[in-house]
């Protein structure tokens, strides 16, 4: 008894850690993801009542995929014969075992690079990417998926059948791109993840303002790419997670107050996220092109380095920021280098680019850009300027802690402080 | 398996792209292998859309719809896969003017 307690928590275990690696590969050999999904559910199912008798294989890996293949091709057997009882026989697709092949540790690691690449498949609907890569990659249930993304369950359940059923019927191939694809194709995956991410990290909406577990699937599943495929971007988006999140402690209230970066207690960021960081963006600016993630990774890496927010250096942020609007223009990236110039040079310095960008057309929707004019705006005393822009930013945050901070900013200017 | 790509172009760029091109683009896809068929399509106002309701039939001129491109021309093409077809499609010439819309085709159940 007490030893089949045991088996069932080898079990557990090997599951957690290598599900994903069999549902990869069981998609690869059968060709389907649901049938793959049932396979794997099926081969755990019988390690569970093999594996107390039999004891675990020497490479339960191998073992679970092979099982799962054979249970896959006993039901698509009885089907076929269901479907069609006269049917002349003799099929022989019974293939040989080939359980080397399965673990090759190479091919393996390949079957979950292809599972990536296929979830992440720009043919799908983004809002598809995201939750098919959850639900394979990451293996969170529905349910999950849909707390965190505050989707009714079966409308995310919905997406991800549509999304299985366009893989199948337009036969999106189930493999890693050719070279010549690689960089569009690696940027469908880095979208999704950092979408994942900055889901977790900053909610569009709803009155939570980090939901942690996204973030940390996100992480994860950004270090499963810099394994699989050490591309400088790859690194440079893990390096920008890593350094964000390192500063989560810090940048809420206990109850839930938003903390902006120079009020927050600098003792509270994780260290080891910041080192990691910085480490990968040393990594990907020793390749020759160095890409948007990195550059943003690199402007998080010199915030980190500060001790105080008046050691920042100010004049290095707004250099990357000259790298980063070469390498992807657009106006929210000229906002940010306009906020990094005004700390560097000055608010009216700032607040002359910021105005360009408004007075152009650009970004007038845009929250933090009517925040970052209203905050530049009070520092040089324009106060029915800067609440003015409060007012226009209040009126398009959907968060509720941005919505109290903007409000607490009102009522400062209103008393006359600052 | 077939892919019907469907080449959709703004009415003031359907002679954006030379003739002579999109021919030679057909043609390099039949030496290999890759054509089905292709044909390019009079402007959408030369076309007639026709229903059968209740045995009776109907003519009415368009399809004109709300949105500024049509329906130019289309490419049938025999591909491995989407990515394949992918590949393919973005060959068209008219792909730098206007959209290509991918399509697998269906087989009919028998």
């Amino acid at each position: 008894m007490a030893g089949d307690d045991r088996i069932q928590e080898t079990v557990s275990a090997i599951y957690v850690a290598e599900s994903r690696r069999v549902l990869a590969t069981l998609i690869r050999l059968l060709g389907d993801f649901d049938s793959a999904e049932e396979a794997s559910h099926e081969a755990f199912r019988a390690a569970l009542e093999q594996w107390p008798r039999e004891g675990v294989p020497a490479n339960p890996r191998a073992w679970l995929v092979s099982a799962g293949r054979f249970k896959a091709i006993d039901q698509m057997r009885r089907l076929k014969r269901f479907d069609s009882l006269d049917a002349p026989g003799g099929e022989t697709d019974v293939a040989v075992i080939d359980t080397a092949a399965w673990a090759d540790p190479e091919s393996v690691e390949d079957d979950r690079l292809r599972l990536v690449f296929t979830c992440c498949h720009p043919s799908l609907a983004a809002d598809a990417q995201v939750a098919l890569t959850l639900r394979e990659v990451c293996g969170l249930t529905t349910e999950e998926i849909a707390r965190a993304f505050l989707t009714p369950a079966p409308t995310l359940a919905q997406r991800i059948v549509r999304a299985k059923a366009k893989i199948r019927d337009a036969r999106i191939p189930y493999q890693v791109p050719e070279p010549a694809e690689l960089p569009e194709r690696l940027d469908a995956v880095l979208r999704v993840i950092y979408l994942v991410f900055n889901e977790g990290y900053s909610a569009s909406s709803g009155a939570s303002l980090t939901r942690h577990e996204l973030s940390s699937e996100a992480i994860r599943l950004g270090r499963l790419l810099v394994d699989l495929l050490p591309e400088p971007e790859a690194q440079g988006l893990l390096a920008l997670m890593l350094l964000q999140e390192s500063r989560r402690a810090a940048r809420t209230t206990a109850a839930g107050e938003l903390i902006l970066l120079d009020d927050q207690d600098r003792s509270l960021w994780d260290r080891a996220m910041i080192d990691e960081g910085t480490r990968l963006v040393d990594r990907a600016f020793s390749d020759a092109q160095v890409g948007p993630y990195a550059i943003q990774a690199a402007i998080a890496a010199v915030h980190a380095g500060a001790a105080t927010p008046a050691e920042t250096d100010w004049a290095e942020i707004v250099g990357l920021y000259d790298v980063l609007a070469r390498a992807d223009a657009s106006p929210v990236i000229e906002l940010n280098r306009a906020v990094a110039v005004a700390m560097r040079d000055g608010p009216a310095a700032g607040l002359g680019i910021i105005e360009t960008i408004l007075g152009r057309g650009d970004l007038v929707d845009y929250r933090p850009a009517h925040a970052a004019r209203a905050e530049l705006c009070s520092r040089l005393g324009r106060t029915a300027d800067a609440r003015a822009s409060y007012a226009r930013a209040l009126a398009l945050t959907r968060q509720e802690p941005e919505r109290r901070y903007i409000e607490k900013r009102l009522a400062e200017l209103t008393e006359g402080k600052r | 398996m077939k892919y019907l790509c469907l080449v959709y172009l703004e009415e003031d760029k359907l002679h954006a792209v030379p003739d002579r091109e999109c021919q030679a683009c057909g043609d390099g896809f039949r030496k290999s292998g890759l054509l089905v068929a292709a044909e390019a399509l009079q402007p959408v106002q030369t076309a007639a859309t026709v229903r059968v309701r209740n045995g009776k039939l109907s003519v009415i001129d368009g399809p004109f719809a709300e949105t500024k491109e049509q329906l130019a021309g289309f490419y049938l093409i025999e591909a491995r896969d989407l990515n394949d077809a992918i590949q393919i499609a973005g060959r068209i010439p008219p792909a730098r003017e206007g959209s290509i819309e991918v399509r697998p085709v269906r087989q009919l159940e028998p």
